[in-house]
């Protein structure tokens, strides 16, 4: 994909979508599992109401249309590599038609925590086409900055068992086996993860933050270079329809 | 650059397309049952059907909550795990799948949506290449009177109500099958249909069909795909076919 202005479309326009109607901020959250993402995301959440700004976060699997059946779909065994990358797909489109691009419109600071280069690397992690994929989501808006937060495997390993204390099936690439069992698999399958997102960084501007830092480090430089981005200040809150029902992620 | 991935194992693909009340599912039926009949291992795919989304497609269309785009996704989403649970582990195993709509559907009912030709084909190019494709070409009025004459009432999605083109469901069901004929009749060259009059008495049909089946299959129906083993080999203590 070629490098485009923000807020343009990487390679196909969305139907019905003049992006010159665009106001908002579009800030992405990139990284690998457990590397903090989420944390980040409520932090940087809080401090911008506080400045004043209209806030709109969003993740995968959280529309209204597919959130639902992506995570039954992962309850089962028979959800393959190319089926879920399409299913995030559809997801990432139902949110970014009915959520982003509203919010968007509005003067909204819209903050997601993963976008499209997740769903590629994923879909790069397991062998699938890198062009396909590129073609498949060149519908997304090109964003205003995207942060990715960089981890070492062991970091990543050391959060998980630190934190959560299990390895979840499918952040351990269990669907394709990487490794003999979760922590082999885990430990491969998160560093294609990460080789993946790496060959992005260039190609998609992304700004690479040292996640190895704790938690207020990575919130303190997050936030000194997002207040350089010029977001638009809401006189007051816009009205916008309540994004419907985010599925539990 | 080629549309789909080359077929490259024991088993065939056979598709049909058309618009809706062209007959097509009635023919692939007729030819998966009599491919049965002459020993084949065969399998039948419908487009749609995937347990894992069919729900959410049921969903959204309930509701109503398709964009074009995610219309086409969620097609596509139904395709792949078709695709990958179910046509590509058969056809690798060596049996002739029959599929009722495949990818060209897409093509068709997408872009007359508003859908980028060039993204909806990349979209589908994991797909395995069919060994043959039948269009079954009908005038529209043709269409229009087999479907509107016997059965329920339109649907939103299926009449194309989300695009608009009328307020009258009839009126913009026969708006939106125009513009999906015409996108089929434009790509039946690039993609290479076999072409079947639609018109014809059924059994006509169905012979066309055969014949082409077995001229362009034979030889390699012989080698590999799996057929009944003849009595009295060893084996063959079933009277059926081995898969399906």
């Amino acid at each position: 994909m070629l490098k485009r202005q923000p807020l343009q479309f990487y390679n196909e326009a969305l139907p019905g979508v003049d992006t010159a109607e665009l106001q908002g901020k579009l800030v992405v959250i990139e990284g690998p599992d457990a590397v903090g993402r989420t944390t980040q995301v409520a932090l940087l959440r809080q401090w911008l109401e506080r400045e004043g700004h209209a806030v709109l976060d969003t993740g995968m699997a959280r529309s209204a249309l597919a959130g639902k059946g992506i995570n039954m779909a992962k309850q089962g065994n028979t959800l393959g590599p190319i089926t879920m990358t399409l299913f995030y797909t559809t997801d990432f489109a139902d949110r970014l038609e009915n959520e982003i691009v509203p919010a968007l419109r509005a003067g909204f600071v819209v903050l997601i925590d993963r976008y499209i280069y997740s769903i590629m690397a994923r879909a790069i992690a397991r062998g699938e086409d890198r062009r396909w994929i590129e073609q498949v989501a060149g519908f997304a808006l090109v964003p205003h900055a995207t942060f990715y937060l960089r981890a070492g495997v062991e970091t990543l390993v050391s959060r998980v068992v630190l934190g959560r204390g299990a390895f979840d099936y499918w952040e351990s690439g269990m669907d394709l086996r990487f490794g003999p069992d979760k922590y082999d698999s885990f430990v491969r399958y998160q560093a294609r993860l990460i080789k993946a997102l790496d060959s992005m960084v260039k190609p998609y501007e992304f700004t690479v933050i040292d996640a190895n830092q704790s938690v207020p480090r990575i919130f303190s430089e997050l936030r000194r270079r997002i207040a350089r981005l010029s977001l638009p200040r809401a006189a007051r809150r816009p009205r916008l329809r309540r994004p419907a029902a985010k599925a539990a992620s | 650059m080629s549309l789909f991935m080359p077929n490259r194992y024991r088993g065939k693909l056979i598709v049909v397309e058309g618009i809706d009340g062209s007959g097509k599912s009635t023919q692939i039926s007729l030819l998966s049952h009599w491919l049965r009949s002459q020993g084949y291992a065969v399998a039948f795919s419908e487009w749609n059907s995937s347990p894992l989304v069919r729900r959410t497609t049921r969903r959204g269309k309930k509701k109503e909550m398709f964009t074009p785009t995610t219309f086409s996704l969620i097609h596509a989403t139904d395709f792949a795990d078709r695709m990958e649970s179910y046509i590509l582990p058969l056809v690798k195993s060596g049996a002739i799948v029959c599929a009722d709509r495949y990818a060209y559907t897409a093509f068709a009912r997408d872009v007359a949506r508003g859908v980028s030709r060039r993204w909806v084909r990349n979209l589908y190019r994991f797909a395995i290449h069919p060994n043959l494709a039948f269009y079954f070409r009908v005038p529209l009025d043709v269409a229009l009177g087999r479907i509107l004459g016997g059965r329920d009432a339109l649907k939103y999605y299926e009449a194309g109500m989300d695009l608009g083109l009328a307020r009258d469901v009839e009126e913009s069901f026969r708006i939106f099958q125009g513009r999906i004929l015409d996108e089929y009749e434009a790509m039946a060259k690039e993609v290479g249909f076999h072409i079947i009059d639609a018109s014809l008495p059924i059994e006509e049909q169905q012979r066309q069909m055969r014949e082409i089946v077995t001229a362009a299959l034979a030889g390699s129906l012989r080698s590999g795909v799996l057929r009944t083993p003849p009595e009295g080999e060893i084996g063959a203590q079933t009277a059926t076919a081995p898969v399906l």
